[in-house]
């Protein structure tokens, strides 16, 4: 678990040089080719954009950030509530599971258009409740898993203790799936910010980061298009740290440092 | 109560998928007796239902028909009374918990106190020599390591009886040697009664007071071959050629049992030029 210090910094060393090499050989090239700003706007450009509108997409992230947020609570709440839900009745799972599988292979952010017409124009509602749908499944999937595949062994040993499905489910199903929960946090937590972004496409409010990226773009204004594609950025990174850091956190042991399977 | 019976198995037979295409007879006649104090080990080529008959006592399956007695119970109530404990091939201990709590599992479930678990915990670890690793992890053990907690574990309750399936059958040659060698302690200091299950004959001879040969399709007992190496077996013993005797004893009694799946035409076939 622990680091030394010599290890954190070989392991940032390499993205840093990186991450500011390809963003010189990106300066020189708008110099040196002379890319016009529509085209592609330089870093510089592109940053003073994000100092110069600190204020405006700080307010756009906020907009976006919440429904991320929204969603990504309350569908991780409900897809860990159907997965125990699963595990326990049968015939539910054999319902839920090819449904839920074959609903997470299609790109159903699109679902947003319908639920707009559900609500006011300005409502929030239907890119929170896209949100919810997108992580619910992320996360009943994954969680689901880890409450069913159990090794042969642990069960027999429970059996071979007289334990009851309660005290199997609590001592051995349980803690099997929380390093599951996690990878499926990792993975919903930023995809959770860019469905709140896409959600934006679709209509309603011109408040959040998505739709002010199209707008920027419909009046050619790309240093300041890209300056809001920055602040995506910057959220999604969040997202994703936040879920790392509670990752870590809350697995005992580190198991959830470690290689897993799925993982 | 003198006289009861450590495991008592009466005409039992096992077939799995009875009744279907598949069926498969795994297990037939057996009739086995077990006193309180002995060291069993079944033997026999893969296919021969010797982990089959160690589930049966374990009541982890039911029998298609006979009986399995284990203290004299019924092997059901047995299995709820937790009088057995068991040890399997893998280790089997739970990831997310330090060493300590995996062997205070079975306790946890017969609703122990938390300081009459951790007392009882400690001491097993003292018992299979790892206390200084209560704290550890379990991956952050050697599989040899991790098999002395599983042994902890499944004896922390004193069960009498401890039933282990293949136990160190994926541990290398020394460490499995040594584990043979601590499993022998702890069978001294515990007077717990054991069943194990094992191909390997050195190590049947070696730990057992006596040993059960088994034939496959469908698994039967064909020989049972009692070990009196005395009680104080030693690195010596290895070498003695009693050990060797018995060894020879046991291998002569394992020929002539045709392995499953090699059909005796098969061996006809290549036998002849």
């Amino acid at each position: 678990m622990s680091r030394s210090p010599r290890s954190v910094v070989a392991a940032v060393i390499p993205p840093l040089v990186f991450g500011v090499g390809f963003l010189l050989i990106w300066e020189t090239a708008v110099k040196v080719f002379d890319f016009q700003p529509y085209f592609l706007p330089a870093p510089s450009a592109i940053w003073s954009a994000f100092r110069e509108n600190t204020e405006l997409i700080w307010e756009a992230t906020k907009v976006s950030g919440l429904n991320a947020f929204v969603g990504l609570v309350v569908g991780t709440a409900l897809g860990v509530l159907i997965s125990f839900a699963l595990a326990r009745f049968r015939l539910l799972n054999d319902v839920m599971t090819p449904l839920s599988v074959a609903l997470n292979a299609v790109p159903i952010f699109v679902l947003v258009a319908l639920f707009n017409n559900m609500y006011p124009v300005t409502s929030e509602v239907p890119r929170r409740l896209m949100v919810t749908l997108v992580v619910y499944f992320i996360v009943l999937v994954n969680v689901a898993r880890g409450l069913r595949e159990v090794g042969a062994t642990a069960l027999e040993l429970m059996h071979s203790y007289a334990a009851s499905d309660i005290a199997i489910l609590r001592k051995v199903r349980v803690p099997n799936a929380v390093p599951y929960l996690f990878t499926a946090l990792r993975i919903a937590a930023p995809a959770s910010v860019i469905t709140a972004f896409v959600s934006e496409y679709f209509g309603g409010s011109q408040n959040g980061l998505g739709s002010r990226i199209v707008g920027n773009i419909a009046l050619s204004n790309n240093a300041e298009a890209w300056a809001y594609v920055l602040g995506a950025c910057l959220l999604g990174l969040s997202f994703f740290l936040v879920a790392l850091v509670l990752e870590r956190v809350a697995t005992p042991g580190g198991v959830g440092a470690r290689e897993r399977v799925g993982a | 109560m003198t006289g009861v019976k450590a495991v008592e198995v009466r005409g039992l037979s096992k077939v799995f998928n009875a009744g279907k295409p598949n069926e498969v007879p795994a297990l037939v006649d057996i009739d086995l007796v077990i006193e309180p104090g002995e060291f069993v080990s079944l033997i026999g080529p893969s296919g021969c239902g010797k982990s089959t008959q160690l589930r049966l006592i374990a009541n982890l399956l039911e029998p298609t028909t006979g009986e399995v007695l284990v203290n004299g119970k019924p092997a059901r109530t047995a299995r709820l009374d937790q009088d057995y404990g068991m040890a399997f091939q893998q280790a089997g201990l739970f990831d997310w918990r330090s060493v300590v709590k995996n062997v205070e599992l079975p306790l946890e479930l017969k609703g122990w106190d938390k300081a009459r678990r951790r007392t009882r915990a400690l001491e097993m670890l003292e018992l299979v020599k790892l206390p200084e690793f209560a704290e550890h992890f379990p991956w952050q053990l050697s599989g040899g390591m991790q098999q002395r907690v599983a042994i902890a574990r499944a004896l922390a309750a004193h069960p009498p009886l401890l039933l282990m399936d293949e136990p160190f059958g994926a541990l290398d040659e020394m460490t499995r040697e040594h584990m043979q060698a601590e499993l022998l302690r702890i069978f001294g200091e515990t007077a717990t009664t054991v069943v194990f299950v094992t191909h390997s004959i050195p190590e049947a001879v070696y730990l057992s007071t006596r040993v059960v040969v088994m034939s496959p399709r469908p698994g039967r007992i064909t020989d049972v071959i009692e070990v009196d190496l005395g009680p104080g077996r030693d690195v010596d013993t290895r070498e003695a050629d009693a050990f060797f005797k018995k060894v020879t004893e046991v291998r002569e009694a394992l020929r002539g049992i045709q392995p499953a799946g090699v059909e005796p035409d098969i061996v006809q076939v290549v036998d002849e030029p």
